[in-house]
């Protein structure tokens, strides 16, 4: 198999504090990987350095063979790279249909105005959104909003999906849903790296999964071993004895 | 809504002319030369998200540039007008890919230094005439068939660019750059996550955006025969601009023209009046609070929240 993306030797720090320390990861072409690790372990920041919020200190990072490495966020999106934000960010005053139509014109695919609003349509409607696609996205509730970030980075025909935390917010009843429309996305041959805390929904939902700690790799491997692990177990839990605080530089 | 502007902008060049009245010219004329700087600040405002408190160098610039090609080399006003116009915005397709790196109310400062910058610069400009500027001879209105002649021409034309304004931003608001805009606007961290090019799309619409008002500035200064860098780099009337943007409905196409019509009809009636004359200013700055605070969509805004269906016809 060939990686969608490989994340090498990947270093980030902000003023004193390691957020992301000398990390590796790849995601294999129609892979769902997981990415997990207690609060603060620098998940999110491995999103941003992947879709070029921040620039790597060190390391590289290669998308589908092209370098990619302190890219900015929109030419990262063109190359076919979507993610879908933790919290939510809705262009609040654009309709559904607009804001999965942003989406769809300045995704992979660059397409006209109008073959993107089509586009829009059809996603919206495959995560659920289709009765509420003239709403203004302000007004969609907490679970709407989620699928509409899903829907909106959908829209753009990636090759690697992002997802920051989508289920987190949502009832048993949503999840369920959510979950569906994830495995659906998969099915479609989209390679997508999961941030999630709900572990019984990624434990299922993905075949690898990654653990951090303090910014650094911690363990990998198929959910059962992971979650067989010893130190992951530890970092989640807490050991018999004190761990070790985050490293910090005077 | 193209005819209805084509419409609209045919009538208010015809009703005086066929009328022969004077006045309402020059009524219209001003009202228009405010749809121009409205419409073409809302492509900023309305659409990008981002104030533009100096938005009057434009026009002041293009005026310069203008009336300097008549006066000192003879070019005919409407090819002057034009490389005004052209001149003007890729000079600020150049500020603009510096200066939008800023954000909110430090991207708000640098235009207004930039004016003030440019203010001074024309003011120790020798050749511009300095701080008296320069006048038109009487000469300069020959080649128009005679001053009489000549305003109506010059009105025509001015029309003629506010109807290009409010086509120019129903254009874009109908297109896949407008959407971006719109994106930019709304979250413009969220948009370059969607793939939104947001420096070059910033720098092009600022560069838009400078245009038409500077071929307006031509055209105005002519018609007015001096112009000085106190008149032409005006901070009051940039700020005016803004109060109109903001009464009409940023982010509509109608919304600044309304709102610069409605804005002349009031500035009118208070420089008449003893008591206001001098508080023109004190009144913009009122009205814009009680906009902000109690209708933030403007005129269209709440016309559209009134009446939904006029959402389909009136953009």
């Amino acid at each position: 198999m060939s990686a969608v993306l490989e994340v090498e030797a990947v270093s980030k720090r902000f003023g004193g504090v390691a957020a992301v320390r000398d990390l590796s990861l790849r995601v294999e072409e129609g892979e769902i990987l997981g990415l997990i690790g207690p609060n603060g372990a620098g998940k999110s920041t491995v999103f941003n350095l992947i879709n070029g919020v921040y620039a790597p200190d060190r390391g590289r990072i290669v998308f589908r063979g092209t370098d990619i490495t302190g890219a900015p966020p929109y030419r990262i999106a063109r190359l076919g790279l979507a993610r879908a934000h933790q919290i939510v960010q809705p262009l609040t005053g654009l309709s559904v249909l607009d804001n999965c139509t942003v989406g769809a014109c300045f995704g992979r695919e660059d397409l006209p105005l109008e073959e993107a609003r089509a586009a829009a349509r059809e996603v919206a409607a495959e995560v659920g959104l289709g009765g509420q696609i003239d709403m203004p996205a302000g007004q969609l509730t907490t679970a709407g909003k989620k699928r509409l970030e899903l829907a909106r980075a959908l829209s753009a025909r990636p090759h690697l999906l992002l997802l920051d935390e989508v289920l987190a917010g949502l009832n048993p009843a949503e999840v369920e849903q959510m979950i569906d429309i994830v495995r659906g996305i998969r099915k479609r041959g989209v390679a997508i790296l999961i941030i999630e805390h709900v572990m019984r929904a990624i434990m299922s939902l993905s075949d690898r999964i990654v653990v951090l700690n303090l910014g650094s790799l911690l363990a990998q491997g198929s959910p059962s071993e992971v979650a067989a692990d010893p130190q992951v177990i530890t970092a989640y839990l807490g050991a018999a004895e004190p761990a070790q605080d985050a490293e910090r530089t005077p | 809504m193209p005819w209805l502007i084509l419409l609209a902008a045919l009538g208010c060049a015809l009703i005086p002319y066929w009328t022969d009245d004077v006045q309402l010219r020059e009524g219209l004329l001003l009202a228009a030369v405010y749809v121009i700087l409205a419409s073409n600040l809302n492509l900023m405002i309305g659409y990008a998200g981002y104030i533009n408190f100096g938005n009057i160098v434009f026009f002041g610039l293009g005026g310069y540039i203008s009336v300097y090609l008549v006066s000192e080399w003879h070019w005919p006003l409407p090819a002057a007008a034009v490389l005004a116009g052209v001149a003007v915005s890729a000079v600020a397709l150049l500020f603009g890919l510096g200066i939008l790196r800023l954000r909110g109310a430090f991207f708000a400062l640098a235009t207004i230094g930039i004016n003030e910058a440019v203010r001074q610069l024309v003011t120790n400009f020798e050749p511009w005439g300095g701080a008296s500027g320069i006048y038109l001879a009487f000469d300069a209105y020959e080649p128009l068939g005679g001053p009489m002649q000549a305003l109506w021409i010059v009105y025509f034309l001015v029309i003629a660019v506010t109807a290009l304004s409010l086509l120019l931003s129903f254009a874009i608001k109908n297109s896949k750059f407008g959407l971006g805009l719109i994106a930019i606007g709304q979250n413009e961290n969220a948009a370059a996550t969607l793939g939104v090019p947001t420096p070059l799309y910033k720098a092009l619409v600022y560069s838009a955006s400078a245009v038409l008002p500077a071929i307006g500035g031509g055209l105005y200064f002519f018609k007015s025969g001096i112009i000085e860098p106190g008149g032409a780099f005006n901070l009051g009337t940039s700020i005016e601009a803004i109060v109109m943007v903001m009464l009409g409905g940023p982010g509509t196409v109608i919304g600044p023209a309304l709102g610069a019509a409605l804005y002349e009809e009031l500035r009118g009636a208070l420089l008449t009046s003893d008591i206001f004359s001098h508080l023109q200013l004190v009144i913009a700055g009122a009205l814009l609070l009680v906009i902000v605070l109690f209708i933030p969509g403007g005129l269209m805004g709440f016309i559209h929240r009134r009446l939904a269906w006029t959402r389909r016809w009136l953009e």
